[in-house]
């Protein structure tokens, strides 16, 4: 990576950025939290809701639980596919203009 | 349902060929890894080389202990439906990793965590005390597997349980000691597809006898052992500690040294973030199969048969095994969990050594005026002590209930690593005081917690009653290590690192002069 100096960064357009990401951390994380907490605190308080039948013998727990799983990867490839379209280019774009400007 | 006589914990040839040849090839990849592992960014990072579905893979390799293969599945074979909980509390900390730590981690630091919390502060405190927690989260891991190793390997090779010990210690060492981060990449890799694939055809063997529909298991098991098995028991009676046990499970996830140290072997972030998801995937996966798996077992093989060789249940996947697939399939699936005990537990002391010879000595005992070569040569002698401690403290606990260790590992992990290295990341007011005191708090906390709760007060220690009610601190502990992170920084202010907060947020965000 060429030396680029901080100087010469757009700073309207790099706050904007670190706005948008923090903001997509943040709602990915909280998702994430609200269903593991979810879960877990059906799991403590109301666990008869996890043993209700849905099937002959299945109970509700095995699809919610399957469900929480998925979510994680789901959430995480989201944030990929977010971070690997919009975000990488942002970053290529404030990169680019920090060296055009610092030459 | 036939009762049948397991060959298990009688020397078998085939497990012990499997084995011989997964310690050959993995060997020769030593080998030729030794020559690529001289300088310091190749001893610790594999020279960032490794591509972001490598480290995805090894990433998974490293979380997918002989304590969650074997574990788990014993588990849900004699509790059902609890053991699922487990699973996911392991498998939720991947998300946080990914959407709070694994770009910040891979753009600011070099080898280790206490790069990114030290980057804006005093060097030598911060070092000494991340040091302290992470040697903290590795020596408890590390216990942990290489009790559970020495007892396992008794179990299915028939092997003293010194004996196994010191023969998993001295592999181990050859493949860090030589092969640096490299080896040991390519062994958690090999591993992982390993045990990925062992796990998916033990599955593919039990779901054939059920139609290929999990349901029909599912329903064989409650016919069996009642509708209890598909219902959430009494693993969790405390509904206080059940959270707390989940804040260690989801934070502590992403505080394990030896899993963060991972990001730094590839390239960039954008590789950091795909490795995330490609672990994430495998991980689920490999849970999903593992449920299967005790349900299986507990069906086929059945509930007293698996306790009869091993009251924790830790027996039910390779006595699966062995039902389904005979004793060729027995022996792979033997060989498969004794090479995931030398895979962690070689991540592990890669990532206790680079603590040493990275941050104490380079960068506290001399001041960060070390030469390159230098480090290297203090990593590896540190490989080698840490390789004799951890034979020699798997010899000591011979027999000792250490099952409560994993669980501290995380438990520090998630009050004593965590916070501080987010709060470094996002908090451009955290200072030195605050670092210092956030890492000190969650620690002793955690461990204090962790002596005075039923696990060690009342199982080990023997008295009567605990002192603190839950199993799990990290609900007290980790939002202290935050108030006193804030606390310490808000009454100490460290300008210095104020003003170096610009730079930090430029290299996270864009990769600018990340290493």
């Amino acid at each position: 990576m060429p030396i680029v100096s901080i100087g010469s960064l757009d700073q309207t357009r790099f706050q904007e950025l670190v706005t948008r990401k923090r903001a997509v951390s943040a709602v990915l994380s909280t998702l994430i939290l609200i269903v593991y907490f979810g879960f877990i605190l059906i799991l403590a308080f109301r666990r008869d809701l996890l043993a209700l039948k849905v099937g002959e013998h299945l109970t509700l727990g095995v699809p919610v639980g399957l469900a929480v799983i998925l979510s994680a990867c789901v959430l995480t490839g989201i944030y990929v596919a977010w971070a690997n379209s919009v975000y990488d280019e942002s970053v290529r774009d404030l990169v680019d203009g920090m060296r055009g400007k610092a030459k | 349902m036939n009762e049948f006589t397991s060959t298990i914990g009688q020397p078998n040839a085939v497990s012990i060929g499997f084995f011989l040849a997964f310690v050959a090839f993995t060997l020769v990849i030593t080998y030729y890894a030794a020559k690529r592992s001289r300088t310091a960014s190749e001893f610790y990072a594999a020279g960032r080389s490794v591509t972001g579905l490598q480290n995805g893979v090894a990433l998974a390799g490293d979380y997918m202990s002989a304590a969650s293969f074997l574990g788990i599945a014993g588990l849900v074979s004699l509790k059902g439906y609890d053991g699922l909980i487990y699973s996911i509390g392991f498998l939720v900390g991947w998300p946080v990793i990914m959407f709070l730590i694994a770009e910040p981690l891979r753009n600011l630091g070099k080898y280790t965590f206490a790069d990114v919390v030290a980057y804006r502060l005093r060097q030598k405190p911060i070092r000494v005390a991340a040091s302290c927690g992470s040697l903290m989260t590795v020596a408890f891991y590390l216990i942990a597997q290489m009790v559970g190793s020495g007892s396992l390997v008794k179990l299915m090779f028939g092997l003293p349980y010194e004996m196994a010990v010191i023969v998993v210690g001295a592999i181990m060492i050859a493949y860090v000691l030589f092969g640096g981060m490299l080896a040991t990449t390519w062994v958690q890799i090999i591993k992982a597809v390993l045990l990925l694939g062992g796990a998916t055809i033990v599955v593919v063997m039990v779901l054939a006898r059920f139609d290929y529909d999990p349901v029909n298991l599912f329903d064989a098991a409650v016919l069996r052992y009642g509708p209890k098995v598909l219902e959430p028991g009494g693993l969790v009676s405390n509904p206080w500690d059940a959270v707390s046990l989940g804040i260690a499970l989801m934070f502590g996830t992403a505080g394990l040294p030896h899993i963060l140290m991972r990001f730094y072997t590839v390239p960039d972030a954008k590789a950091a973030r795909k490795s995330v998801f490609y672990a994430t995937g495998l991980i689920s996966y490999f849970y999903i199969l593992t449920f299967i798996i005790g349900f299986g077992a507990m069906v086929l093989v059945g509930q007293d048969v698996i306790t009869g060789f091993d009251k924790g249940g830790n027996m039910a996947a390779p006595l699966l095994a062995e039902v389904t697939g005979g004793i060729m399939f027995l022996g792979f699936i033997a060989a498969v969990a004794f090479a995931t005990i030398l895979a962690v537990v070689a991540g592990l002391t890669l990532a206790g050594a680079t603590t040493f010879s990275h941050d104490l000595y380079a960068n506290v005992f001399r001041s960060g005026r070390s030469t390159e070569e230098a480090e290297v040569k203090m990593a590896k002698r540190a490989t080698v002590a840490l390789g004799i401690l951890a034979i020699g403290l798997g010899i000591a606990f011979k027999g000792q209930n250490v099952a409560f260790m994993v669980g501290l590992a995380f438990a520090i992990a998630a009050s004593a690593n965590f916070p501080a290295l987010l709060l470094s990341i996002v908090w451009s007011r955290f200072s030195t005081v605050g670092a210092t005191a956030s890492i000190a708090v969650g620690a002793i906390l955690a461990v204090g917690l962790i002596i005075l709760s039923p696990t060690v007060w009342v199982d080990v220690l023997g008295n009567a009653q605990a002192i603190f009610p839950w199993k799990n601190p990290a609900l007290i502990s980790l939002p202290a290590a935050f108030m006193a992170g804030w606390l310490g920084s808000v009454l100490v202010p460290d300008t210095d690192a104020q003003a170096k907060y610009e730079s930090q947020r430029v290299r996270n965000y864009l990769g600018v002069g990340a290493e």
